[in-house]
C-alpha cells in the first residue's frame, strides 16, 4: 500500500481512526466464519463525511475497500481483500439519530447494535422485529448489508421489510440518500430493495431509516419434544397449515440441543430426537393464548411426547438465550463449523430435512440441523476440522450436495446469510446466467473500478 | 520461539475451538466502549492464538491487549463453546513473565505484598494522611480541585482509613456472643486489613452474633489475586501454598472471607495447584472450605436485624462474586432482611465497574469510561447508598460518585446487617 495514501487516511482519519500495526491487521482478517486474509489497513471511520473522504481516496488509487460491522457475519462476506487493501469497520458510527414516535420510524447510524436499537425503540412502546441470533453482536448496517433475518421473520418479515430509507456512500464517494419516512414510495427503481443485501459491493450504508411497529404486548412461548426430527418438521407444516402464523417456529435436531445444554444447563432433554419452539404473540392475550394452544394441540396429535410453556418471561427469555446460542455451541464438538442457510417452500421442509440425513450419512461427518422451519429456513451445520484435509475435501462435497437437495425442491443458497465467499461458487447454478448478468451490469454501472468488497457475491 | 516449549502456556484446547462468533463482544465492557477487534475477547483470543502459533510475535503491542482485558469474566461466561478468554490474558501474561519477568513486578508482589508486615510500613502515609487532619483540610479547602484528575479519583477511592491496620486490633479468636456452633476461619485480605478495616470488623460481629467462633490467623498473606493479573502465577501459588498452610494450622472446617476477589483467589486455589503433587488434594480440601460472607450467612440460621435502615439501597454485583463465585442472590437476600430498605435493583448490576484491580492506575482512560457506565445507571436508581462486597468495586464506585457530586454512600452489605443489629441494640 502506497505510504501516501496512509497519509491521507491519517489526515482525514485523525490517529485514533488508522490502525496498522501488525496486530491490528491480523485480527481485521476474520469475520464469523473460518475464512480469513489480511488487509493493509484498517479504518474506523466515525461520520458519513469521512467514510466519503475515504472511498474517494480509495477510488483514486484503485483501492479495495471492504466495510464491515461486528464480524459476525457467516457467509464471509466482510472479510477483507485476499490481495490487501482498506478494510472499513463502522462501529463507531453508532448513534441513534431520531425516534419519530407519531411516524413510528428510528434513523440510526450503520454502527449501532441491533439489540441496542431494539432496546431503544421498544423503551417507547415501539417494536423492530428482526430478531438475529446474533442481535446482540451485529450491527444494524450489517443487517442491512445482509438483509438478515431471524426467528420472528416468519411473522414479521425480514430487515428489507423494514427499511425506509438509507444513505449509502457510493463508489466515487458521492453520498446517495434513498427514500424517506413516507411508507408508500413507487418514485422511481426502488434503491432501498436495492442496496439491501448488497453486501457491501454497491455501495457503503453509513445511516438507515427503519419502519417500527408497536410492541405486541403478549407473547406465549412453547417448548415441543418428539421423536423423530420428521414427525417435527411435519407438525411445522401442519401448524401452519391450520391457519395459525406463529411469531417463531424453530426446529432444532438433538445434537443441536445437547450441545447448548453441555454450554447453558438449562435442564433441557437431550435424549429426545428433536424440538420445536413456538411462540405466539399478539396485541390481545386472550387471542396469543388460544393460538399457542392451538399449537400445543397440533404437537400433540402429530406425535409429541412433551409440550411445555414457559412459566415466566426469565423461563421465556431463557429459551431464546438458549437458541441464540445454539449456532456457537456446536463449536463444542469440533474446532469448525460450516453453517449453511437454505431455504425451502415450507410444504418441503420434511422432505429436505430427509435428504440432509441422508447427505450426513453419505459423507460419514455429523450434520446438525437447526432452523427457522416455520419459513422453510434451515441452518444445517457441518462439524469438522479444518486441518484435515480430507474432512475439508468431504465438506466441499457436502455443501454441494446440500445446495443441489435445496435448489430440486424449488428452494435458495440463503435465507438470510447471504453470498459472501462461500457461497459464490454455487451462484450461478442457482440463479441461471441471466440473472448473473443483470447483477453483474448493476454491480458495474454502480461500481465501475470494483473497488468496493470485490470478489464477493459473484463467481470469478 | 523454541524457548516458549519449556514454559507453562495455553494449549490448543484453550482457543482451538474458538470460530469467532463474536457473542463475547455484546458484554465485554472494554469492547463496548473502543468497538475496536483489538479491545475485545474475540480479538485476544485471536491474538495469543497466532503468537502460540508463531503467526505473530509475543510484541509489547500484542501484551498491552492481553495487559488492557479487565478479566470481569463475562467473555468466559457467556461462551458457549467453553473458550475463556478472560482466563487466556492472563496466561498470557505469564507466559511473557516467564520469557523475560519484570523486576518491578518482583518488588511489588514478591517482595512487598506477600509480607503484611511491609505492606503496613509501605502504607503508613496513607494513615497518617488520614489521622493528622491533612485529608479533611484538603477537603474543606476543596484543594482536590488543584489534583491532577487521575490523582483526584485515585484519592477519592480511599474510604475512611484505619488508625491500626485490622491485623493488630482483631483478636485471634472471637467467641460467639452466645453458645458457639460454628468454629470459622476468617481470611483478613490486605484491603479489609489497610483500608477496609471498619467492614471486617463487622464481619466478625455479625459472626460472632450468630453462633460462630472466628479464628483470625495473623500471618496470612494477599491472595494472590494482584500477582495473578500482573502474570506471576509463580508467586500465587506460593502465597496459596502459604495460606492453605495457615488455615490448616486453625483447624477450622470454614474459611470465610468478605472480599469478593480474595473468595474467588482462594476457592481458585485447588486448579492452580492441582498439578501439584504434594498440595493437589491440600488445595482442594482447602478451596471447598471458602464461603463468601454472603455465601455463609445464607445458609445458616441467622437471627433477623430488628433494627431499621430506612433508605433506597441498591446492589452492584462484583465480577469476582457474581461470576467468579456465581454468587448473587445471597447478598441481595441479606438486604431484604433488613427492615426499612427501599430496595431497588441497579440497571446492568453485573457489568464491570471497571476496578478490575488496579485498572485505575493502569488503564485510567479505559477504566474510567467503564465507570462513567456504571456511575449513569447508579444515578437512575435514585438511591442512596449502594452496597458491593468487594473493596475494588467500593472503590471505584467511591472515585464514581465524586467524579459526579453525588451524595450516595458506599458499603459492603455486611455493614448494613451490622448497622441494623446495633441500632436494634441502641
Amino acid at each position: 500500500m502506497h505510504s501516501r495514501l496512509i497519509d491521507d487516511l491519517l489526515k482525514i482519519m485523525g490517529e485514533k481512526g488508522v490502525l496498522f500495526t501488525p496486530e491490528d491487521l491480523a485480527i481485521y482478517g476474520y469475520d464469523g466464519t473460518f475464512v480469513e486474509a489480511q488487509p493493509d489497513i484498517v479504518v474506523v471511520p466515525e461520520t458519513t463525511e469521512q467514510v466519503s473522504h475515504i472511498v474517494k481516496l480509495a477510488a483514486e488509487t484503485h483501492t479495495p475497500i471492504v466495510p464491515r460491522g461486528m464480524g459476525s457475519g457467516l457467509a464471509a462476506a466482510s472479510v477483507p481483500y485476499p490481495k490487501g487493501g482498506i478494510v472499513l469497520c463502522l462501529t463507531r458510527m453508532n448513534h441513534i439519530l431520531e425516534i419519530d414516535q407519531e411516524n413510528a420510524t428510528v434513523k440510526a447510524e450503520a454502527g449501532v447494535v441491533t439489540a441496542d436499537l431494539q432496546a431503544a425503540v421498544e423503551k417507547l412502546g415501539l417494536f423492530y422485529p428482526p430478531d438475529p441470533s446474533s442481535i446482540r453482536h451485529s450491527t444494524i448496517g450489517g443487517n442491512v448489508a445482509c438483509n438478515a433475518g431471524g426467528p420472528r421473520c416468519l411473522k414479521y418479515g425480514v430487515t428489507g421489510d423494514y427499511v425506509l430509507g438509507l444513505t449509502v456512500v457510493l463508489a466515487d464517494g458521492r453520498v446517495l440518500k434513498t427514500g424517506g419516512k413516507p411508507i408508500k414510495d413507487v418514485t422511481g427503481y426502488d434503491l432501498n430493495g436495492l442496496f439491501t443485501g448488497s453486501e457491501g459491493t454497491l455501495g457503503i450504508v453509513t445511516e438507515v431509516l427503519l419502519r417500527l411497529i408497536t410492541k405486541p404486548r403478549y407473547a406465549k412461548t412453547a417448548w415441543a419434544e418428539f421423536s423423530s426430527l420428521g414427525g417435527a418438521s411435519r407438525t411445522v407444516t401442519a401448524i401452519l397449515a391450520a391457519g395459525i402464523v406463529p411469531a417463531s417456529l424453530e426446529l432444532m435436531d438433538q445434537t443441536a440441543v445437547r450441545c447448548v445444554e453441555e454450554a447453558m444447563h438449562l435442564g433441557l432433554n437431550t435424549g429426545v430426537e428433536a424440538s420445536l419452539i413456538i411462540e405466539t404473540d399478539g396485541a390481545d392475550e386472550p387471542t396469543v393464548i388460544r393460538e399457542i394452544n392451538a399449537c400445543v394441540k397440533i404437537c400433540q396429535g402429530s406425535g409429541a411426547y412433551s409440550v411445555k410453556l414457559a412459566q415466566s418471561e426469565a423461563e421465556r427469555n431463557a429459551l431464546w438465550k438458549a437458541r441464540r446460542s445454539m449456532s456457537p455451541s456446536l463449536a463444542r464438538k469440533a474446532p469448525n463449523k460450516l453453517g449453511e442457510d437454505i431455504t425451502v417452500p415450507r410444504s418441503a421442509i420434511p422432505e429436505v430435512v430427509q435428504r440432509l440425513r441422508m447427505i450426513s450419512n453419505k459423507y460419514g461427518l455429523p450434520l446438525v440441523i437447526f432452523g427457522h422451519a416455520g419459513d422453510g429456513n434451515l441452518h444445517p451445520n457441518i462439524l469438522f476440522d479444518k486441518r484435515q484435509p480430507e474432512q475439508w475435501a468431504k465438506v466441499e462435497q457436502m455443501v454441494g450436495d446440500i445446495f443441489d437437495a435445496s435448489l430440486s425442491l424449488g428452494g435458495t443458497l440463503s435465507g438470510e446469510h447471504g453470498v459472501g465467499l462461500l457461497k459464490r461458487p454455487y451462484l450461478e447454478r442457482a440463479l441461471g446466467p441471466v440473472s448473473i448478468d443483470v447483477q453483474r451490469a448493476i454491480k458495474h454501472a454502480l461500481d465501475p473500478l470494483n473497488i468496493l468488497n470485490p470478489g464477493k457475491m459473484f463467481p470469478e | 520461539m523454541d524457548a516458549l516449549h519449556y514454559f507453562e502456556k495455553p494449549t490448543e484446547a484453550d482457543y482451538l475451538n474458538c470460530i469467532r462468533c463474536g457473542l463475547c463482544l455484546a458484554v465485554c465492557p472494554t469492547y463496548r466502549e473502543y468497538l475496536t477487534e483489538t479491545s475485545g475477547p474475540r480479538g485476544r483470543v485471536a491474538l495469543a492464538r497466532k503468537n502460540l502459533e508463531g503467526e505473530l510475535a509475543l510484541s509489547s503491542n500484542l501484551l498491552a491487549h492481553m495487559n488492557a482485558c479487565f478479566a470481569c469474566l463475562a467473555c468466559n461466561e457467556i461462551c458457549p463453546v467453553g473458550i475463556r478468554p478472560a482466563e487466556l490474558t492472563l496466561s498470557m501474561r505469564y507466559v511473557k513473565e516467564q520469557i523475560k519477568s519484570t523486576s518491578w513486578k518482583q518488588r511489588l508482589f514478591g517482595d512487598l505484598i506477600s509480607h503484611p508486615g511491609r505492606m503496613e510500613t509501605a502504607t503508613v502515609p496513607l494513615r497518617l494522611y488520614e489521622r493528622s487532619g491533612i485529608r479533611k483540610l484538603i477537603y474543606l479547602l476543596r484543594m482536590t480541585q488543584l489534583m491532577p484528575s487521575q490523582v483526584r479519583d485515585l484519592e477519592a477511592m480511599l474510604p475512611h482509613l484505619p488508625q491500626r491496620p485490622l491485623r493488630h486490633v482483631l483478636p485471634v479468636i472471637t467467641e460467639a456472643y452466645s453458645e458457639s456452633q460454628f468454629r470459622v476461619g476468617f481470611f483478613l485480605g490486605c484491603a479489609q486489613n489497610l483500608l477496609f478495616a471498619e467492614e471486617s470488623k463487622a464481619t466478625v460481629r455479625v459472626l460472632a452474633r450468630n453462633g460462630c467462633t472466628v479464628i483470625t490467623p495473623r500471618d496470612v498473606q494477599c491472595c494472590g489475586m494482584p500477582a495473578r493479573g500482573y502474570g506471576r502465577l509463580d508467586l500465587v501459588r506460593a502465597q496459596a501454598k502459604h495460606n492453605i498452610a495457615v488455615f490448616e494450622q486453625a483447624q477450622v472446617e470454614i474459611i470465610i472471607t468478605d472480599c469478593a476477589t480474595c473468595g474467588s483467589t482462594l476457592k481458585d486455589y485447588k486448579e492452580l495447584l492441582k498439578n501439584d503433587e504434594e498440595w493437589a488434594s491440600r488445595a482442594d480440601r482447602f478451596s471447598s472450605c471458602v464461603r463468601d460472607i454472603s455465601e455463609f450467612l445464607a445458609g445458616i440460621p441467622l437471627e433477623k436485624p430488628k433494627g431499621k435502615i430506612e433508605s433506597r439501597v441498591t446492589y452492584h454485583d462484583p465480577c469476582h462474586l457474581r461470576r467468579g463465585q456465581k454468587i448473587w442472590q445471597q447478598p441481595r437476600a441479606l438486604l431484604s432482611m433488613i427492615n426499612g430498605i427501599d430496595y431497588v435493583e441497579l440497571p446492568e448490576a453485573d457489568w464491570c465497574c471497571g476496578s478490575a484491580g488496579s485498572q485505575l492506575i493502569t488503564h485510567y482512560e479505559t477504566s474510567t469510561k467503564v465507570m462513567e457506565r456504571k456511575a449513569d445507571n447508579l444515578i437512575n436508581t435514585k438511591a442512596e447508598i449502594i452496597a458491593s462486597g468487594c473493596p475494588g468495586c467500593q472503590m471505584q464506585l467511591n472515585t464514581a460518585i465524586q467524579r459526579r457530586n453525588l451524595d450516595i454512600r458506599v458499603v459492603h452489605p455486611i455493614t448494613l446487617i451490622d448497622e441494623a443489629y446495633e441500632a436494634d441494640s441502641a
